[in-house]
């Protein structure tokens, strides 16, 4: 219920919390809005020995333009992120994701770059990010780099981010107008989704069923191929490992992942 | 570590473990013991507070993350011996039985009607997902965020009423 | 005007919405001072044998002050299974688990520190050997003694009520159409918001005080006398605030006792409040029941036959879980006349969290069961469910009818009740939309559920009839204090005795003070449970308030120089008048200012009550994804004369949605292991404002003769109607597609697995339709 002791130190700017990892290696986490990392402290999951809290770092906040994409600093919370209206415009996809983020005091804490940081297969944004192409920007000691969604989530709760990088912001092609579709089924309205799928642009990515964000490649294929979307999502749970739970089994799971495929392509927003 | 925030209007400043949870902040240190645990997993509510006026649970929350920041609890949201006009509505649709969830839920819907103030039954249901109950079933509860939102609850000193 | 029946705003509320209620944990006394607080090591396995306990390393950690094991505490007295002379009685428990651990959650050892965020971190050092042995879960392998939770019992059968060489073979001999089907009513974790607490300090008088969240401060006396071996005296408990409870908080449990016991050890006061992973894996949980239902009858829907046989899974030791079947067996035949009825259970352990009380605490079990085979059997003669109910209600009665299963029904009118919920549901116009989306082949599809139900509040025990006690007092200053042996939790007692007391006093509501919870001020009282406290607790109230205008009215009569029966007392006034000379008169208050005024009477009730209704539900369930949403229920419940309609509104949608909830949502789930896999709020799928509708509630009020307010009890009706009514109706919405049945909870997948089988033709409850005799 508690975590256990740790030593708490706030970063003044991106560059001071990357200075901060370097010196405290393992035994420091990045705390941004803690509704990842502090759930899983308080049941002594994880024990960091240092807490660096970036949410006051400067330049890693605001939601901003740069030619075809929006830049998202990490820092960005899921109710800003989904109350933007630059970002409903460019992007409304990635502000529906934000929005089932939880319930509405979580998504007053919690953050984009605590979340796909995270990197759990079950959550809205890792799958977001995927089926929107977009990319992350990580900082570390030796420079700033940009990492592909489809290169960034690498297992289960497991990124590229090397040791001692810190996410800095997140960038998503601006697709105004585009038609998108999301579905995202859960037992209860704040819980993860047992399955997820969402499809843009010929894209589809799934949550839940993998150790990490999956692209039903081989539906994508079959649409791009001409297939109708029944057809295409037929094929959906194609290359995936879904694992088993209280809620779903595999079987279960495979299935759902075809019909949400089908409601993403069939009903569009 | 040294916190400064403000809670219910006052500023504190005040000698804490880093470790130490916002919502054990107000009711250890602050005395305010309105907000209570319900829970392990941020699922219940029931520590919600209001943290620069959004909703959020003081559980997982350090004091620490709070520092500078203005803290409002269900006994910082009544002024003068009136009841604020959701805990007014919260009253005449008896929207509380055994009272543990309601200060988290009373701040929770405060927070849903800045920023929505005038939602649909759904929109109050979904804007309480975050908060469970296991007495009222929730029917008084959305009924009271309903009738506070179209204002229907007029502030009243705290007495008793009988509505044949 | 009288106040009865009137929507009072509760007189509770201003202090609960603003400063919040002081529950066990808030609790701030002189007494408890410097406290040390209590943490628990709990087994992480089902069964195993504890070897050996290392305390060094959790002895040294920062503000440790003292461990305790089962050696440490052998003084204490063992544990009896519930119920001595029905329940095994070698299935005894140690105060800490100590040779062997029987589920996970079992204490096993108690750290104490001086602040509370060292208990947790010291708890993790204290170093268990437990050799694991094999889980007993399944209730098969259990009742099979393969694997034996206690050497010396011999057996894993707690307790068995009826056999089956008592059941008559040829029962349904000459039905033309007879179903059978097994299912699970399945476990459920009570889950109030507020978890188990206590609070204990020792006067140097000897004496100890103990707050407890509780349903009755005066059991948990007695279990403190009896485990801490003192005298009755020496004891005093105090229910503070208490964040709901629903069955789950009667009585001591081991962990409130080691509580007291180490405040004493240690010499000063000691505090626990348990985490909600502590609570959902050791407060006790509920239902936990398999049934085996045969009906039978005829094929123009007379229900002639009905048998039902219960597995009761009890847990790892016999709370009162293992004794619940006898009231779902009293209750099994319901509110329909059925010649032939009969039922038999087995009540057995297993390794996990024992069975308590739930809100309906073995009735929900028994109407699930009965609803069930109902519509199986509709189905099985292609007869509307609602039709065949009503062929088989018993017809409306105002004298007690007796069932023979030796229920004493005290009065019902079932059809009428059905006939009201079907009017306010528009039960044709759902029949004619669901028919066309089945024409339609649309992909949500519509089911409506039906359940009849009938239920027995307000039972008495083996100590005596039904009974409760009073004591209102009258001030010099015109207020008024009441003294009740009942014990709300969320129901409103403070506001609705003082509506009693008021009508029959003349005070106004907001001048009274309710109290209750406190040993020293209130020694005997039944607590509140079983839907017991208004036909009961409320009914003394009223009886103390009249003994009271009694005594005031000799002394009025003193005052007045008048003879009594020349006084009239008017509660418009709260003062006696001579009759015919108003002027001649004394208010009550002023005959308090020489001697008290008070009155203590007790209140015993023939028997227990019988309020009954029917629950309709709407489901819309999405034939492709197998998601079923609660769209409407609708409900009568009719238990007597309404008190107050805000407050018995109130309770029946608090029923309503826990009965909802295990329909749909909610399932305590053990691995082959033991181990609990829903021990979290994110595990456990607690119900949550956007899983339900707003219910749709009818009025009936049928009284009873039992007590002068003609009151029954109201608090567990709506989780009784409402399980079955949702679940028959997630069933209904599917039954054109061949699904005759889904588990509970209806989850997306069970649905679903119903569907596929249905298409393969496979799943049929055995159902045997013989030609007419």
């Amino acid at each position: 219920m508690i975590p256990a002791q740790f030593e708490y130190v706030a970063a003044g700017s991106a560059a001071h919390a990357i200075d901060l990892l370097g010196q405290h290696g393992d035994d420091a986490k990045v705390l941004a809005g803690g509704h990842s990392l502090l759930p899983m402290m308080k049941l002594r999951l994880a024990a960091p020995a240092v807490l660096i809290d970036i949410t006051r770092a400067s330049g890693l906040a605001g939601i901003s333009l740069d030619g075809d994409e929006i830049v998202v600093g990490a820092t960005t919370r899921h109710a800003d992120l989904a109350s933007s209206d630059l970002v409903r415009t460019e992007a409304p996809l990635l502000a529906h994701a934000a929005s089932l983020v939880g319930d509405p005091q979580i998504r007053h804490r919690g953050t984009i770059g605590g979340s796909l940081a995270h990197a759990d297969p079950a959550a809205d944004l890792p799958m977001a990010l995927l089926v929107l192409g977009g990319s992350v920007e990580v900082s570390g000691p030796s420079g700033t780099r940009r990492v592909p969604a489809d290169a960034f989530f690498t297992g289960f709760f497991e990124t590229a981010l090397a040791d001692g990088e810190l996410l800095t912001a997140v960038r998503v092609p601006r697709q105004p107008g585009v038609p998108w579709g999301y579905q995202k089924f859960v037992r209860r309205a704040n819980d993860w989704a047992i399955v997820g799928a969402s499809a843009i642009n010929g894209r589809i990515a799934l949550a839940n069923m993998g150790s990490t964000p999956l692209r039903a490649s081989a539906a994508e294929q079959a649409l791009a191929g001409g297939a109708s979307p029944a057809e295409a999502a037929e094929l959906a749970a194609e290359g995936t490992s879904p694992g088993e739970d209280i809620h779903a089994d595999r079987e279960f799971r495979g299935h759902l992942a075809r019909v949400l495929t089908k409601r993403a392509l069939e009903h569009l927003s | 570590m040294q916190v400064e925030l403000t809670v219910n209007g006052v500023l504190r400043s005040d000698e804490v473990e880093p470790r130490l949870l916002l919502v054990h902040y107000l009711r250890e240190v602050c005395g305010l013991r309105a907000a209570n645990i319900g829970c392990d997993t941020t699922s219940c509510g029931a520590c919600t507070v209001l943290l620069d006026g959004e909703s959020v649970k003081s559980c997982t929350v350090l004091a620490a993350q709070a520092a500078g920041q203005d803290v409002v609890t269900a006994e910082g949201l009544a002024g003068d011996g009136e009841l604020h006009p959701v805990q007014q509505a919260f009253r005449n649709e008896h929207g509380l039985q055994c009272g543990f969830c309601t200060p988290g839920m009373v701040m929770a819907a405060v927070g849903l009607l800045r920023e929505n103030p005038n939602p649909t039954e759904d929109e109050v249901r979904e804007g309480l997902e975050g908060n469970l109950c296991r007495c009222t079933g929730y029917h008084n509860i959305i009924r009271a965020v309903l009738a506070a939102a179209n204002g229907a609850a007029e502030p009243a000193t705290a007495q008793a009423e009988v509505t044949a | 005007m009288s106040i009865l029946g009137t929507r009072v705003l509760r007189t509770e509320d201003p202090r609960f919405l603003t400063t919040g209620g002081v529950y066990t944990e808030d609790v701030t006394d002189e007494q408890l001072a410097g406290a040390c607080h209590v943490f628990f090591v709990r087994s992480p396995v089902a069964h195993a044998r504890i070897s050996g306990i290392d305390k060094t390393a959790a002895l040294g950690a920062p503000g440790v002050l003292a461990v305790y094991t089962a050696d440490d505490v052998i003084e204490l007295p063992l544990i009896d299974p519930l119920a001595a002379g029905l329940t095994n009685a070698k299935m005894t428990r140690t105060m800490l688990a100590s040779d062997k651990a029987r589920f996970v959650g079992e204490p096993v050892a108690v750290v104490v520190t001086e602040d509370p965020y060292q208990g947790e971190d010291a708890i993790e050092l204290v170093d268990v050997d437990y050799e694991v042995l094999p889980a007993v879960v399944d209730l098969d392998d259990a009742l099979g003694d393969g694997e034996l939770l206690f050497e010396d019992a011999g057996t894993n059968v707690v307790a068995t009520f009826g056999d089956s060489a008592s059941l008559k073979q040829d029962l349904f001999d000459g039905c033309e159409a007879v179903v059978t089907h097994t299912f699970m009513n399945q476990r459920l974790a009570p889950a109030p918001m507020e978890s188990r607490a206590a609070a204990a300090a020792w006067g140097e008088d000897g004496r100890l005080t103990c707050w407890v969240p509780n349903q009755g401060a005066q059991g948990v006396r007695d279990d403190m006398v009896k485990y801490l071996k003192l005298d009755e005296g020496q004891v005093r408990v105090i229910t503070p605030d208490v964040g709901g409870a629903f069955g789950a908080k009667f009585g001591a449990d081991p962990e409130h006792v080691l509580v007291a016991w180490v405040a004493k050890q240690l010499g000063r006061p000691a505090r626990w409040t348990e985490t909600r992973f502590e609570n959902l894996v050791a407060m006790t949980h509920g239902r936990a029941q398999r049934h085996t239902i045969t009906i039978g009858g005829s094929k123009d829907g007379d229900v002639r036959a009905y048998r039902l046989e219960v597995i009761q899974d009890s847990g790892a030791y016999a709370r009162i879980g293992a004794i619940l079947p006898t009231l779902t067996i009293l209750m099994a035949s319901g509110p329909y006349d059925i010649p032939n009825a009969e039922a038999i259970a087995t009540a057995v352990a297993t390794s996990t969290t024992p069975i308590g009380a739930y809100r309906g605490a073995g009735r929900p079990e028994a109407t699930a069961a009965l609803e069930r085979a109902f519509d199986l059997f509709a189905a099985e003669i292609g007869m509307d469910p609602a039709e065949v109910r009503r062929r088989n209600l018993l017809k409306k009665f105002t004298e007690p009818h007796q069932t023979s299963f030796g229920a004493l029904y005290d009065s019902g009118d079932y059809e009428a009740a059905l006939d009201k919920a079907l009017e306010a549901a528009g039960y044709a116009e759902l029949r004619a939309e669901q028919a066309r989306r089945r024409a339609n082949g649309d992909v949500t599809q519509l089911g409506i559920g039906v359940a009849c139900y009938v239920e027995i509040t307000g039972g008495g025990d083996e100590s005596g009839p039904p009974s409760e006690n009073a004591t209102v007092e009258v001030h010099p200053d015109g207020t008024a204090t009441i003294l009740t042996g009942t014990s709300p939790h969320g129901q409103g007692h403070s506001t609705a005795w003082a509506m009693i007391a008021s009508e029959e006093l003349g005070i106004p509501i907001e001048n009274f003070t309710v109290k209750w919870g406190d040993t020293d001020l209130i020694p005997e009282g039944g607590g509140t449970g079983g839907s017991r406290s208004l036909q009961q607790g409320g009914a003394a109230v009223q009886q103390a308030s009249k003994e009271l205008i009694d005594v005031a009215r000799e002394r009025a009569a003193a005052a007045l120089e008048a003879n009594a029966s020349d006084l009239r007392f008017d509660p418009s006034r709260s003062a006696f008048a001579v009759a015919g000379d108003p002027e001649a008169s004394v208010p009550l208050a002023d005959l308090a200012k020489d001697e008290r005024l008070f009155v203590h009477s007790i209140f015993a009730a023939p028997g227990a009550t019988f309020p009954f209704g029917t629950h309709i539900a709407v489901a819309d369930v999405d034939t492709e994804t197998g998601k079923a949403v609660l769209s409407r229920v609708i409900t009568v419940d009719d238990a007597g004369i309404v008190l107050n309609p805000l407050l018995a509104e109130g309770q029946r949608h608090g029923g309503i949605a826990q009965g909802a909830a295990q329909a749909l949502l909610e399932e305590v789930v053990y691995d082959a292991e033991g181990n609990p896999l829903t021990a979290s709020f994110a595990d456990y799928p607690f119900v949550s404002a956007t899983e339900l509708p707003s219910f749709e509630l009818a009025s009936m009020e049928t009284p009873t003769t039992y007590n002068p307010l003609g009151a029954k009890g109201i608090g567990e009706a709506g989780s009784i109607g409402a399980t079955p009514a949702v679940q028959n109706a997630i069933v209904d919405a599917v039954a054109h597609l061949g699904v005759r049945h889904v588990e509970m909870p209806a989850t997306a997948m069970r649905i679903w697995r119903a569907l596929q089988a249905a298409k393969s033709a496979h799943s049929e409850p055995e159902s045997t339709t013989t030609g007419s005799a």
